[in-house]
């Protein structure tokens, strides 16, 4: 009798709590029977994390988390869950790679990739399962171009966007005659073709143009022959190590003092450390500087300074625009990211107050943003001038 | 072209070529005498670069570094040679080509997992940071004559120990008829180690001499590689005088070909290889 008491009123207790704890997490369950959505965003990540693009790979995924972090590790409302995939730069397992994400791990969003090769693999499966990629850095044109797709997303720069702005400045120096100098490949060239549109539209004259077999860093004959040519200046796309070696080369042989050399921004980023004193005075154009000196820019590196050893670098810029995307476009459709078409149109609304500056998406998803002329001084890209102010992408060939 | 720019150009193949040839040598020899097709020989390259990267800054001098380096690459050769090759020398070639290539993965990780894969550079030494002037707007820098020096200065060595020692003697019938000095009573299996360790050193010593000339970054060894077996196969296999010809031919064709030929800067070396291997299939002096 006394048992069976005890049992009743052990049984009105657990009842008791139990719609206790009902009441108390209401409104969240309320929220997630509304959305039928109790699970995280899932993020998936398409980067580099080994070989030659392995850096670019980490400062982006350190800018995307350190944006959603600050935004208290959630997206809308929800958890975040990131699914971390080594692109390993290799365009021939892109497609697959894709998919897997995408079919397998069944992710809302993916963010990548660094390489343009990468990229029109990961394109093409995006066209066929409309999923949606937002792009932290590959610069080809056809991206958001000829392959321009509603889905699809990017928050770094064209090949074009990072060097057109410089073929004005270098007329607007005095140059009259340049020799252009890049690697073989499809990323080279767009580079070149932006910068030469420019120049020539200004009046200048391209004398010649060396294309370098990729990923050749023999540059010793190159040199030699620009010499011998004696231009005005020279205009130059090359990244990562054979911008290492290319702007050494180049002040080593005495180039430097004679024939100024200018470039898209990539040819010092990330690369001062190991350039040394042999980049400074170099101008380049980019979508990011050193000595911005904004209060965004500054709160920002602040962050980054604080949360990662690595230094920062203008990737890291992308990765983190790429998560202040998310945020807003999340909290703009109350975390919902199931109905595809409300969170394409959030994410094309999104206005960014960026660390580079303020960063609005033109009709083909691209940034329109500041272009900044930078010169190398006491191993920094200092900021000089605007180059060109929010510089809008051509997008050819995009029907959207 | 202008005739003193057409001078410059020899200069820049010559040095090129040279340094190639620190490469070649080792692989001609590897590959010749003990039939083993050394695919690591460009990682080596790679470690001996980042070698003298690291003993460069740990000990402020790029010298003290080349020092302290040259015997490290020396001793990783012998210990790949004495517990990896020393298994495989019955077996087919295929067990030693899937071998080395996979030290190629090994040696790679090694190098990211050590030294990271930012690009990374060595500053030249003070003592040779100068320039020579050579037109208004070109000079040509000191280490880059320093090192065709040097490498001139090896070569000579190579050649010297080739031709007038009892080793040379060996080492050159090795390459005709391996069988035969085995049969000789000759210790083939310490020639095999020397060989190797000396052959693999041989190419980390050309990345370390290059660590001031280029930027360092995973994976540098494996362009390099590629030309070093063309330079190899032009030469004749184990020929080391084949080998010495075949690096300034392609010395020279590296330099000229994207200047004049620019269409064909990418596949010049590959022609002339063809071209060799259909006047003499053995290559020049096999």
């Amino acid at each position: 009798m006394k048992r069976a008491r005890i049992r009743k009123h052990t049984r009105h207790l657990l009842t008791g709590l139990g719609l206790f704890f009902l009441a108390s997490f209401q409104p969240l369950l309320a929220q997630q029977n509304e959305e039928g959505q109790a699970t995280p965003v899932k993020l998936g990540l398409m980067l580099p994390y080994s070989g030659t693009y392995a850096p670019l790979g980490e400062s982006i995924t350190n800018g995307l988390k350190l944006a959603i972090k600050q935004n208290g590790d959630q997206l809308g409302g929800r958890p975040v869950e990131y699914v971390v995939l080594d692109s390993e730069a290799d365009a021939s397992k892109a497609p697959q790679n894709m998919s897997r994400l995408v079919k397998g791990d069944k992710v809302d969003v993916v963010i990548g990739p660094v390489h343009s090769g990468v990229a029109m693999g990961m394109l093409k499966v995006a066209k066929q399962t409309g999923a949606i990629m937002i792009i932290p850095n590959a610069g080809l044109g056809a991206a958001t171009g000829q392959l321009c797709m509603p889905n699809v997303f990017r928050t770094s720069f064209s090949m074009w966007q990072d060097s057109y702005p410089m073929g004005k400045v270098a007329y607007d120096r005095g140059h009259r005659k340049v020799v252009t100098i890049t690697w073989n490949y499809a990323g080279g060239k767009e580079d070149i073709a932006g910068f030469e549109e420019a120049f020539s539209k200004a009046g200048g004259e391209i004398v010649k143009q060396i294309l370098v077999p990729f990923p050749e860093t023999q540059f010793q004959p190159y040199l030699t022959d620009i010499a011998s040519i004696k231009p005005d200046a020279v205009y130059t796309f090359f990244a990562g190590a054979g911008a290492v070696r290319f702007v050494r080369d180049y002040a080593k042989v005495g180039l430097k003092d004679s024939v100024p050399l200018l470039g898209s921004g990539f040819l010092t980023d990330g690369n001062l450390d190991a350039q040394g004193e042999a980049a400074e005075g170099i101008l380049t154009t980019l979508h990011y500087a050193d000595g911005l000196d904004s209060d965004v820019d500054r709160t920002f590196r602040e962050a980054y300074g604080k949360a990662y050893e690595r230094k920062l670098d203008t990737y890291a810029v992308q990765g983190y625009d790429a998560g202040m995307m998310l945020v807003q476009a999340l909290d703009q459709t109350d975390g919902n990211s199931a109905d595809r078409d409300a969170l394409i149109s959030a994410l094309a609304s999104v206005k960014l107050n960026s660390p580079r500056g303020p960063v609005t998406f033109s009709k083909a998803h691209h940034p329109i943003q500041n272009i900044y002329l930078r010169q190398v001084t006491d191993g920094r890209n200092q900021v000089i001038d605007v180059a060109s102010r929010a510089l809008e992408d051509p997008a050819r060939g995009c029907r959207m | 072209m202008d005739p003193v720019f057409i001078a410059i150009q020899l200069l820049n193949g010559l040095q090129y070529g040279l340094l190639l040839f620190l490469i070649a040598s080792g692989l001609t020899l590897i590959f010749g005498i003990m039939g083993i097709i050394n695919l690591a020989h460009g990682a080596m390259y790679m470690i001996g670069a980042y070698l003298a990267y690291d003993l460069t800054l740990r000990t402020g001098s790029f010298w003290l570094a080349l020092l302290l380096a040259v015997p490290i690459a020396v001793v990783l050769g012998l210990v790949i040679e004495r517990l990896f090759l020393g298994t495989l020398y019955r077996r087919d070639h295929l067990y030693q080509v899937l071998l080395t290539f996979g030290l190629i993965l090994v040696l790679n990780e090694a190098q990211r997992i050590i030294w990271g894969s930012d690009v990374q550079s060595v500053p030249v030494p003070a003592s040779l940071s100068g320039n020579i002037a050579l037109t208004g707007n070109l000079q040509y820098p000191v280490y880059r004559l320093f090192v065709a020096a040097i490498c001139l200065l090896v070569a000579g060595g190579i050649y010297w120990i080739i031709r007038h020692t009892r080793l040379g003697i060996v080492i050159r019938a090795g390459a005709v008829n391996r069988d035969m000095v085995e049969g000789l009573g000759i210790d083939v299996r310490t020639l095999f180690t020397l060989i190797f360790s000396v052959g693999v050193g041989l190419a980390a010593f050309a990345g370390m001499l290059s660590a001031p000339m280029t930027s360092l970054y995973p994976g540098m060894g494996d362009n390099i590689l590629i030309t070093c077996f063309v330079i190899v196969v032009i030469g004749g296999i184990g020929s080391i005088k084949g080998a010495f010809l075949g690096s300034l031919l392609i010395g020279q064709a590296a330099t000229f070909g994207p200047v004049l030929l620019p269409a064909l800067a990418s596949v010049i070396i590959y022609l002339i290889m063809a071209a060799v291997l259909i006047i003499k299939p053995r290559g020049l002096f096999a």
